[in-house]
């Protein structure tokens, strides 16, 4: 290519529909500028922020985990907030899509100036927030990324709830010391970190402890159709099936696998735990086992207050994991800021850093050196479609 | 032996629902000579269309189950026809660029209406024909699966008669074959354009509600996926050719099915992909259409 | 008619020598500008540099491109892996600056790859090709461990900032201007405008698809890089044919041929949403019932070019 042709050439006229072009974005450039958004906090308060997945793929988790946030948000400015002050939350809603929590978490550092960010559940969103919040020095608090990485993206990212390697490893042992199974599948998303993630622990500890994945499938998220892999899954004569991914697949992955005719059990992890994973599965839903942070059958009397006061503030609703982690998020949160005694930055992620034995309702939450939450999985069997709570298992 | 032919099963039966949107494609090419993108959206709408109309019916009798069908055919129709009044007929004699462009507009429009009053989140399809499953030996065959390929097989059957044996049929091919003469000899060229968007948009909806009974999943966002393997299928068969789609649709959902019980099985959608190109590239007439030669 | 007086150097060299100064202007006035603000220049420099890069293959080349979001990856994670594993200890603006021409290279010879085979087709089957490649490049990260794999490469070094932005967007614009008005152009317009007559003519057609095909896909590889060291992760989802479409449709809006116009389609539709986040969710449908309308309203986008008849 002779570049100095090419770049030789003279310019052109300046059409008028170009200075057109030019002078409509200078307009709509200046009108930006000059337009300050308006600050909707009341004076006075302060300012929380929150990203979740509140439409989308994964809409309920952000659903639910919002809700309980709300609730605990509520519950603490109906005591009086904290340092005197009640505490205004703002929410931006991510989508369930990549790349959008980026921006919205920009703009709740810089716009709406808020002392912390929560969120989100999703780990590969939470990933994408995190170098965001270190960089500027504003904690951020996740009720529900299991996913290791978020935490060690700097030290004012947090958690509150266990981390997938404790959540595979439990898994593993689950199903090797108590279904006693030996040979094990492997179905997990190609295109979710998360079940990449919990794949890897689970057969990591599966396999030391003596058991065999003779085959591992992988599917996309947003596919309907899993006949494929469970019929090579069925062939290779597995005794259980691990699928650590997101309710939506996991539904049908367990109503195909039963029309399939495999009976063996099913499991996986807290990517399960949503209302239309049993609408999605019905009565299909029968021998299946997951991991998840906490059970509104749990009768510990705090669990079960809560589950009350859930129920009064969102119609009737029976709070699930989720909102049990939001609600903690939020009562960590706030429970820091009354212990850090200002809204420092540098203060308040000292203060979370130091929570000790919060009473939380997915468990006594302790914060660990690593800036995880060190607390008990639950396991839930699904039998005949309906869910309940079969056993704790410990750090 | 068993694994092979449960996924063979499996295979035809995710193929006769590509060959039914595959179809639909290929009707719409042969007369206007474009790719109808909003098609996949249809088919979303139709299987939306089954949703409501399955709080309504009695559930669990074929009966019934063909009544939501028929009520999502009707409805889908009635869409596909608004899409090409409103969308489609004022650019007639508008480069084909700009059509395919309004084509993606309408399918995004579909989309995000449907994201925004639907909700983006998957919802439960309800079960509109009685469930029961077949064991043939070893082999599991789910009464869907069968539902599909019957169904299938009957509106290819009915779709034949009406383009070969009909005067409205015969209307469309030469529609096809050459609008400008059809309009000469005194076919309403708008009617039977109309008349085939009704056609492929009903075998969509016909589709959407066999798809949602097969996996019980809706979101508005379903089709599309299913839409541009739809496309590869057609392609693949010969686009114009209407037992082309058919068979693209058959081939496309076998090669599908056994690349995803293979090791490769989360690439399967880039396979398709793959397919495509290759046709293209080596007989981008397919595997039963004719070379076109395009007159200037 | 008189040439028109240069003044040392042709108009678009001024205009790459000004955006150049205003990209540093720019950048020592950063710190004291709102981070949100800076970021929505970033993403208006990055949708910029995007659409102007696939105005060159659908506007002036007339080629339906579908795909360029594979290349905007291609860049993005070839330009992450050198300055994470190749040289992460080189001097910060010499890696990022041979990063993103890395990025743009590998981009380009993918846009060749893909264009040699696919610009022998027409029209809605360049489409679906164009985008079945960008699937195919999109699984291929996909499966790529040392990449990442599904979640893709985090932590990359935050190196973009308002001056590389700024002066990569002039750059393209100059690239794409001089191109267009250079004997070039004159090909990519007659392949535009009746292909078959201009092969009639002998003009090498596929050549010249190919060339634009090329130039597009380098530029959309450096805004790959720049994104990726803005949004510090990169992933293999967040680069599919949504994206891809994205961009389409600033190009539409803009008008297919239209530089100016794409540029102002590029920034309004970028900073639309920031405006429009109280009802984001009525966005995507505003934006679809706008290419529907413009279609058959205004079909040479909303700023229309007057076509020069000699």
């Amino acid at each position: 290519m002779r570049l100095s042709v090419v770049f030789s050439a003279g310019s052109e006229m300046v059409h008028s529909s170009h200075r057109l072009a030019l002078l409509g974005t200078l307009a709509l450039g200046a009108a930006l500028m000059g337009c300050r958004q308006k600050s909707s906090a009341p004076a006075n308060s302060i300012v929380v922020g929150e990203f979740a997945s509140l439409t989308g793929k994964e809409a309920t988790f952000g659903q639910s985990s919002n809700e309980g946030l709300i609730l605990g948000i509520e519950e603490a400015n109906a005591t009086g907030g904290a340092l005197g002050k009640q505490i205004h939350l703002v929410v931006e809603d991510d989508g369930s899509t990549n790349g959008e929590a980026i921006t919205i978490v920009k703009k709740l550092i810089s716009r709406d100036h808020v002392v912390a960010v929560l969120g989100e559940i999703a780990s590969g969103r939470s990933l994408e927030a995190a170098p965001i919040c270190q960089e500027e020095k504003i904690p951020m608090i996740s009720p529900g990324s299991t996913n290791p990485a978020v935490t060690q993206k700097g030290d004012y990212i947090f958690r509150v709830c266990f981390i997938d390697p404790f959540q595979g490893t439990a898994m593993a042992k689950f199903a090797h010391d108590q279904l006693h199974l030996n040979r094990v599948a492997v179905l997990s998303s190609a295109t979710a970190p998360y079940s990449a993630g919990l794949a890897h622990y689970f057969e990591e500890r599966f396999r030391a402890d003596g058991g065999e994945i003779p085959i591992e499938e992988k599917y996309n998220d947003g596919d309907k159709d899993f006949r494929a892999e469970l019929t090579a899954i069925k062939a290779a004569n597995v005794q259980g099936i691990f699928v650590p991914g997101y309710y939506s697949e996991v539904g049908l992955i367990c109503a195909q696998a039963r029309e399939l005719g495999i009976t063996a059990p099913l499991m996986g992890g807290d990517g399960w735990e949503s209302p239309i994973m049993l609408q999605l599965a019905g009565a299909a839903a029968d021998n299946c086992y997951y991991s998840t942070h906490y059970s509104p059958q749990n009768t510990a009397p705090n669990v079960q207050s809560f589950v009350k006061r859930f129920q009064k503030r969102w119609n009737g609703e029976t709070p699930d994991a989720m909102a049990a982690l939001g609600y903690d998020c939020a009562g960590v949160f706030v429970d820091a800021l009354k212990r850090a005694g200002s809204t420092d930055p540098q203060a308040l992620r000292d203060a979370i850093a130091a929570t000790k034995n919060y009473p939380g309702v997915t468990g006594v939450t302790t914060i660990g050196p690593d800036r995880n939450a060190v607390k008990p999985a639950v396991i839930i069997e699904l039998e005949h479609g309906e869910s309940h709570f079969l056993q704790t298992v410990a750090p | 032996m068993i694994e092979f032919l449960q996924q063979l099963l499996n295979g035809i039966s995710l193929g006769a629902i590509y060959a039914l949107l595959a179809i639909g494609y290929t009707l719409v090419y042969g007369v206007l000579r474009f790719i109808n993108f909003a098609h996949a959206d249809v088919f979303m709408a139709g299987a939306f269309i089954g949703w409501y109309g399955g709080q309504f019916m009695p559930s669990n009798s074929i009966g019934s189950g063909l009544a939501v069908m028929g009520m999502a055919m009707v409805g889908t129709a009635l869409l596909g026809m608004a899409i090409e009044r409103f969308a489609y007929r004022p650019l007639r004699s508008a480069p084909t660029l700009n059509v395919l462009i309004t084509a993606i507009g309408v399918s995004l429009l579909l989309e995000y209406s449907g994201q925004k009053f639907f909700g983006a989140a998957p919802r439960h399809f309800p079960p509109l024909f009685p469930r029961r499953d077949f064991n043939v030996g070893h082999l599991t065959v789910s009464s869907d699966q069968l539902l599909v390929i019957g169904v299938t097989a009957v509106l290819i059957v009915l779709l034949q008669t009406i383009i070969y044996r009909t005067r409205i049929g015969t209307a469309m091919r030469a529609v096809s074959l050459n609008p400008r003469a059809a309009s000469l000899v005194g076919v309403n060229n708008n009617r039977i354009i109309s008349f085939t968007f009704a056609l492929g948009s009903a075998l969509a909806g016909a589709g959407g509600i066999l798809y949602a009974s097969n996996y019980p999943a809706i979101d508005p966002l379903m089709g599309v996926m299913p839409g541009l393997k739809a496309f590869v299928a057609a392609v693949l068969g010969g686009i114009g050719s209407i037992p082309g789609a058919a068979l693209g649709g058959l081939v496309l959902g076998i090669v599908e099915t056994f690349v995803g019980g293979s090791s490769l099985s989360s690439g399967k959608d880039a396979f398709a992909f793959a397919i495509l190109i290759v046709i293209l590239l080596f007989r981008p007439s397919g595997l039963l259409g004719r070379m076109n030669v395009e007159k200037v | 008619m008189e040439p028109r007086p240069r003044f040392l150097l042709p108009a678009p060299h001024w205009a790459l020598l000004g955006g150049l100064a205003l990209s540093g202007a720019a950048m020592a006035a950063a710190p004291s500008i709102d981070p949100y603000y800076l970021e929505i220049l970033t993403n208006i420099g990055i949708n910029v540099i995007l659409a102007v890069s696939l105005n060159l293959v659908n506007g002036y080349t007339g080629q339906f491109s579908l795909g360029h979001a594979g290349f905007m990856s291609v860049g993005a994670y070839v330009s992450a892996a050198l300055t994470l594993f190749v040289a992460p200890h080189w001097p910060t603006p010499l890696i990022f600056f041979v990063a993103l021409l890395a990025g743009g290279v590998v981009a380009a010879l993918a846009g060749f790859l893909v264009g040699m085979p696919s610009l022998r087709l027409r029209g809605d089957y360049l489409a679906l090709v164009t985008l079945g490649f960008g699937e195919i490049i999109r699984v291929i990260f996909q499966n790529i461990d040392s990449l990442g794999g599904a979640l893709g490469l985090n932590g990359l070094p935050p190196d973009t900032n308002i001056f590389w932005v700024g002066a990569w967007v002039a750059a393209t614009i100059f690239v794409v201007v001089c191109l267009v008005h250079s004997t070039y152009g004159r090909g990519f317009l007659a392949v535009r405008d009746d292909e078959i007559a201009a092969a009639a003519i002998g003009l090498n057609t596929t050549r010249y698809k190919i060339i634009a095909f090329v130039v597009g896909a380098f530029f959309a590889g450096v805004a790959g890089g720049l994104y990726g060291h803005d949004k510090l992760t990169i992933s293999p989802a967040g680069f599919d044919f949504t994206k891809s479409i994205e961009i389409v449709v600033m190009v539409i809006l803009g008008g297919m041929g239209n530089t100016l116009g794409v540029v102002a389609a590029a920034i309004i539709l970028t900073v639309l949403p920031e405006v429009l986040r109280p009802v984001a969710d009525y966005r995507m449908i505003l934006y679809s019932l706008i290419l529907i309308v413009l279609m058959i309203v205004r079909p040479d986008g909303l700023f229309r070019i007057r076509r020069r008849t000699s």
